[in-house]
């Protein structure tokens, strides 16, 4: 049986702000990485402001992405605030 | 190589072993990072250092790769460390061999530069009026995007 799911992770400020390191939605809902964090900031309160003034890294499979990437089943998407490490 | 870990490294021991990379290496820099008391907030007491397991190692490997490719790279190794750190603790370490010494001081730059910006690490600062997200500097992605010109 395949995985009609998508895993979607959260790090840093974002997981903490959100309470969430991690959501499994439906894959057959979304199009892009753009859609999934449109319909995640629809729900107000602390998700808003993955769309809000602050910018928002993606990586989709553990590789940097664009908010027009295509998602698809099985997929890995992260989100996070731009890194700060070294 | 590449190392993604909570334990202290020594300096030394990983110059060592940079040394053996070959009758070839002509020139070893490195780079320590340390942490310092203060960054976007003052009298800071220590970090806390999360990371993207996977996706680290990856981009790290990536930017090897690509130091390799511009300049002549006999080894490379990079640690970085994650988890809790205190004031002066030890954070990262690149450690570049060359024929020659513009290689070594170039590759080990860009290296850094570009982890700086492209590897899934965020610090946030510990002080005594709380905790706070380090901000991505400015400086430090035009200091990235300029190995991209």
């Amino acid at each position: 049986m395949t995985d009609q799911t998508i895993t979607v992770r959260f790090f840093a400020r974002l997981r903490e702000e959100l309470g969430t390191e991690q959501l499994t939605l439906p894959a057959n809902k979304y199009q892009t990485a753009g859609d999934l964090l449109a319909e995640l900031a629809s729900q107000g309160g602390p998700w808003a402001q993955l769309q809000g003034d602050q910018p928002v890294m993606i990586a989709i499979n553990q590789a940097m992405a664009k908010s027009n990437a295509t998602v698809k089943a099985g997929d890995e998407v992260a989100f996070f605030p731009p890194v700060t490490g070294g | 190589m590449i190392s993604i870990q909570t334990d202290d490294f020594d300096a030394g021991t990983e110059y060592a072993a940079l040394r053996e990379s070959g009758t070839g290496t002509g020139a070893i820099a490195t780079f320590t990072g340390l942490v310092r008391d203060s960054g976007d907030t003052q009298g800071v007491s220590g970090l806390f250092l999360e990371h993207y397991p996977g996706m680290t190692e990856q981009v790290i490997a990536d930017l090897i790769d690509e130091a390799s490719r511009r300049w002549d790279v006999r080894q490379a190794r990079v640690i970085h460390r994650v988890g809790k750190l205190r004031l002066q603790d030890q954070i990262v370490f690149v450690g570049v061999c060359s024929a020659h010494r513009a290689d070594a001081f170039a590759a080990c730059e860009f290296i850094m530069d570009a982890l700086k910006t492209s590897a899934p690490f965020w610090k946030k600062e510990l002080s005594e009026s709380g905790e706070h997200w380090v901000e991505q500097k400015a400086s430090d992605v035009a200091r990235g995007e300029a190995w991209r010109k």
